[in-house]
């Protein structure tokens, strides 16, 4: 019942690696990752592909296709020409590991440094009132699946991988906003710790980061464009540029909300006496690895085929083929075991 | 030539699993001062929770005040039909306020009621509306919040230390495929790095398994690819024992079309929020299939079920809210006698109930899971649904209050839906988000004070890591051994076709054959290409799992002669009172075969026996257990506890 049709995969890791060609059934009704699954199922069953609930809630199978980021079981394969080529490449801006996956560790770096949630002191676990239409505004950027398109999107770490370290991308600026939007949040400098600490200002509102979101948050409108404004807002309101003229910036920064660089939110009280301020981590000091008694380790962690790994050069053929060597082999000894 | 290099770790606590109980576990274990590493078979933050729609079960009473942990422990009885371990029911009717309290504190955001507590919605089973929810993406809110949770932590951490991971530590896109003894004591768990293919070695004097469900044995499941089995698998080698196996829970409403989002489900607020189930005819059909149990509690006519949504006091709910395992089999008669659609399924509708922009509001997941996913509006037509296997009730068998895994075992701990007990034979909705919370929290609790108990450090053996990398590389030294994809779809058509929703012996004995052939086959199976994120390889790891739980599954559908919950024989149609005395004991023989054992259920304590009523109690103990009821419950029923055998629970349980 299936119709064949042409798909062309990138495949290949860090080292490289090029696009192939399939072709791939395809029958009514299904999305891109369905034909991934089919690759894998029939034909190449080493394909990488990251994937989890194919319905959209998860945001694993983050791709580009045909150029576009897109999530691989968003996209119906009833979108495409019946003899349109579909041409699946991973996501450009994180480092590829292998063939469609790639290394999105930049955003869980990114995630750590945006500070967390600083709970109401004195309010009791049961006792947080906030009305719906307050708790709304954050409940849009809470929708992120975290599926990193916008990220990935964005032009100001695309191709810009200088730019990756100062800037967080509109992932984590709609964290911010929803931190700062949260009804009960302890924390009121989450506008001004965006602009200085996660680069909010390298953002030009293209709003490229709103057109690829898969869960239609508006993330220019709704987050990024509030957050600038309020922080402009600050800057030059005349008591807030007074107050900075009067106050040494140890005072404003000791001011109630404002924890300059520290993230910490709180101290989470423990369970126990050791989290409640006892020594960390435990009642063991340190421990090194365990010897055996020759005082070898259990597990050799020196024991792979080839010493040291890959060749930094790129070659996999190892030892170098003797015209390549430019050095001279030390004379082997006479084997006098035989 | 079994050449690695394997990266070694040391911890106080391994949780295996990055769910909603391996999340809540992990915090608790590093609140409790231990070295806490979370092994996550995908990326931080996708796990298999986030599907969760309808909310999290607690008895807070923000919606109606009658609500409190005796009525939800009493729902989660009915609902597990009185199989379920009375103390893990207990503890979760009693913890699940607290737990999603707590959640609070970490940020999450709960949709509100009109005076700013947090909101609360109807759900099959349960007397009260009494999920907490955001939208119809709970599960969402709660992974994130608990991921959040973790990144506080780190972030307090790195305050104090320099270094985010020094007390918690996430290791993502990792699978776990053994864990490591000395003599009974866990001392350890070996796994590979997804992504490089790389071994890791964490050595740690506790454990806790939260690796979630096996669906992924089945041919149509809501389950993803990380669902195969591994915990239960993993406590089974290392001595644990698993119960309730043949308990699986097939929810009643995926979607049937189109075929590439079969399986996924459909949220049941969808009927708590007024949708109904209509057979191709158009008939209102489940007025048809409300089994005698539950007759006082539902209509018998449409209009008393409209009026419910309503007036849920003086009206009796509609029958499209009866038990999940209720509405299934139901579903699956229409179907098999010619009512369904053309995709095997029936309609599930809100379009005709309420009106769009309602519809949009309260439901915008669904909205955008069936526009985007499926192309269908649901506005304005009909959905198609059928039964999807969902969740496994059954697991490692665990000590209630402590959440450590029985058997030969120590230092392992289970919570979440590996762990099995808290639902009996049958989860209520919105029960699974809260037993991770409640559960989750226990196990890390209680992992932490073993681990402070031990006088010295269990040790890994070295011919334990070294046969555990044997067995990780051997389907790479078979290339030309059989394909794994092809293991996996013929071990779900055994599953699906013969140890499915209806089960008969004659299939259940084929089955067991079939899986021993498959047994056979599994051994020779071979995985092309390197190391390197290579799917292929492992899914061949996982398909041992797989195995091993699918044969419980069977082994024990086929010794349970009756029907109950999660749990259908054609031929044994009725439930049976002696059977709810048993629960089947699943564990490894020297052999490495499944050897399967009857042992008596815990008898409920007397107070929380006497919150149900005779007449009910009579549909399910057999005659020995009400005259032992009759003898504590004393000549006129004195003996009850204050305020809840009263008027208000009359009311509700009409």
């Amino acid at each position: 019942m299936g119709t064949k049709r042409h798909f062309r995969v990138w495949r290949g890791d860090s080292a490289g690696g090029d696009i192939e060609d399939f072709d791939v059934e395809v029958n009514e009704g299904e999305v891109v990752l369905d034909i991934i699954h089919r690759l894998q199922a029939t034909q190449t069953p080493d394909l990488a592909c990251r994937w989890n609930c194919k319905a959209g809630k998860c945001g694993s199978c983050s791709m580009e296709i045909n150029g576009k980021p897109r999530l691989g079981c968003m996209t119906r394969m009833s979108t495409f020409e019946e003899d349109e080529t579909v041409t699946i490449t991973p996501l450009r801006t994180f480092p590829v590991i292998r063939d469609l996956v790639t290394d999105v560790s930049f955003n869980y770096e990114k995630a750590r440094e945006t500070p967390a949630f600083a709970p109401p002191p004195g309010v009791a676990p049961g006792d947080y009132r906030m009305q719906q239409v307050d708790v709304e505004r954050s409940q849009e950027f809470r929708k992120c699946i975290e599926c990193f398109l916008c990220q990935n999107t964005c032009h100001v770490v695309r191709d810009h991988e200088e730019n990756k370290a100062a800037f967080s991308g509109p992932r984590y600026f709609i964290r911010a906003a929803e931190l700062d939007m949260h009804p009960l949040d302890d924390r009121e400098d989450r506008k001004e710790y965006a602009q200085a600490n996660q680069g909010m200002g390298y953002c030009n509102i293209t709003k490229c980061c709103t057109e690829v979101c898969p869960e239609h948050i508006k993330i220019t409108d709704n987050a990024i464009i509030p957050m600038k404004e309020r922080v402009v807002d600050r800057r030059y309101d005349p008591l807030v540029w007074l107050g900075r003229k009067i106050f040494r910036r140890d005072e404003l920064d000791g001011s109630n909300g404002s924890r300059g660089e520290n993230m910490a939110p709180s101290t989470s009280v423990g369970v126990t006496d050791l989290a409640q301020g006892g020594a960390f981590p435990t009642h063991r000091g340190p421990e090194g690895p365990e010897v055996r008694e020759d005082g070898k380790m259990d597990v050799t962690e020196v024991t792979l085929p080839t010493q040291g790994g890959p060749s930094p050069f790129g070659d996999q053929q190892f030892p170098l083929p003797s015209d390549r060597v430019s050095y001279q082999q030390p004379a082997q000894p006479p084997d006098n075991d035989h | 030539m079994t050449t690695a290099r394997i990266e070694r770790h040391h911890y106080d606590v391994v949780v295996i699993g990055a769910g909603g109980a391996g999340l809540r576990a992990a915090i608790e274990a590093r609140l409790a001062g231990k070295r806490t590493a979370i092994i996550s078979k995908s990326l931080f933050g996708k796990a298999h929770t986030v599907m969760a729609e309808g909310g999290a079960a607690a008895a807070m009473g923000n919606v109606n005040s009658r609500d409190n942990w005796m009525v939800h422990f009493r729902d989660t009885m009915r609902g597990g039909k009185f199989l379920n371990n009375f103390r893990m029911a207990e503890l979760h009717a009693k913890e699940a306020p607290e737990r999603i309290w707590e959640l609070e504190t970490y940020g999450a955001l709960f949709d509100r009621t009109k005076d700013g507590k947090i909101s609360q919605r109807n759900f099959g089973g349960h007397e009260y509306p009494r999920l907490a929810h955001v939208g119809d993406r709970t599960g969402l809110e709660l992974i994130r919040t608990l991921q959040q949770k973790i990144v506080s932590l780190q972030q307090e951490d790195f305050a104090e230390t320099g270094n985010y991971d020094s007390r918690i530590r996430v290791f993502s896109e990792t699978t776990i495929t053994e864990l490591l003894l000395d003599g009974n004591k866990v001392a350890g768990a070996f796994g590979y790095y997804r992504e490089s293919g790389e071994f890791l070695l964490l050595e740690a004097p506790a454990v806790i398994l939260a690796t979630g469900g096996v669906g992924r044995s089945y041919k149509v499941t809501s389950n993803s690819w990380e669902y195969t089995g591994d915990g239960h698998a993993l406590a089974l080698r290392a001595g644990a024992t698993l119960i309730n196996m043949e308990f699986l829970q097939f929810h009643p409403t995926g979607m049937v079309w189109p075929p590439s989002v079969k399986g996924i489900l459909v949220t049941e607020s969808v009927r708590g929020d007024g949708g109904v189930l209509r057979n191709s005819d158009g008939k209102r059909f489940m007025f048809d299939y409300v089994p005698d149990v539950f007759r006082k509690q539902y209509a018998d006519t449409e209009e008393e079920a409209d009026r419910w949504y309503n007036d849920p006091d003086n009206n009796r709910r509609p029958p499209e809210l009866l038990p999940r395992d209720e509405v299934a089999r139901a579903i699956n008669s229409e179907v098999k006698a010619g009512r369904g659609t053309k995709a095997g399924g029936v309609l599930l509708d809100v379009s005709t109930r309420m009106p769009a922009e309602t519809i949009t509001k309260r439901l915008p997941s669904m909205y955008h899971q069936f526009k985007e996913l499926a192309d269908v509006d649901i506005t304005k037509e009909p959905m198609e649904v059928g039964p999807t296997c969902h969740y496994v009730m059954g697991g490692v068998e665990v000590e209630p209050d402590s959440a450590a895994a029985m058997g030969t075992v120590e230092g392992l701990f289970a919570a979440g839906e590996v762990s099995g007990g808290m639902h009996g034979s049958n989860r209520l909705g919105g029960n699974s988000l809260s037993d991770l919370l409640v559960f989750g929290k226990r196990a890390g609790e209680h992992a932490a004070a073993y681990t402070d108990s031990l006088a010295k450090r269990p040790k890994v053996a070295t011919s334990d890591v070294e046969s555990a990398v044997v067995t990780a590389l051997a389907p790479l030294e078979r290339q030309g051994g059989e394909n794994p994809y092809t293991l996996q779809q013929d071990l779900q058509a055994v599953m699906g076709d013969l140890v499915g929703i209806i089960r008969r012996a004659g299939e259940l004995t084929d089955a067991l054959k079939r899986i021993q052939e498959l047994k056979l086959r599994v051994a020779q199976v071979g995985a092309a290409g390197g190391r390197r994120y290579n799917p292929g390889w492992h899914l061949a790891l996982d398909l041992r799992n797989m195995l091993i739980v699918s044969e419980c599954t069977a082994k024990a559908a086929l010794e349970r002669e009756e029907s109950r919950g999660g749990h259908t024989r054609e031929d044994f149609p009725a439930m049976n009172p002696d059977w709810r005395l048993v629960n089947l004991v699943c564990s490894l023989d020297n052999s490495g075969d499944v050897h399967l054992e009857r042992k008596p259920l815990p008898r409920m304590r007397d107070e929380l026996i006497q919150l149900f009523e005779r007449t009910e109690l009579s549909k399910y103990l057999t005659e020995d257990e009400l005259t032992q009821f009759d003898a504590i419950e004393g000549p006129k029923g004195d003996a009850r506890v204050p305020g809840v055998r009263t008027d208000p629970s009359k009311t509700e349980a009409k």
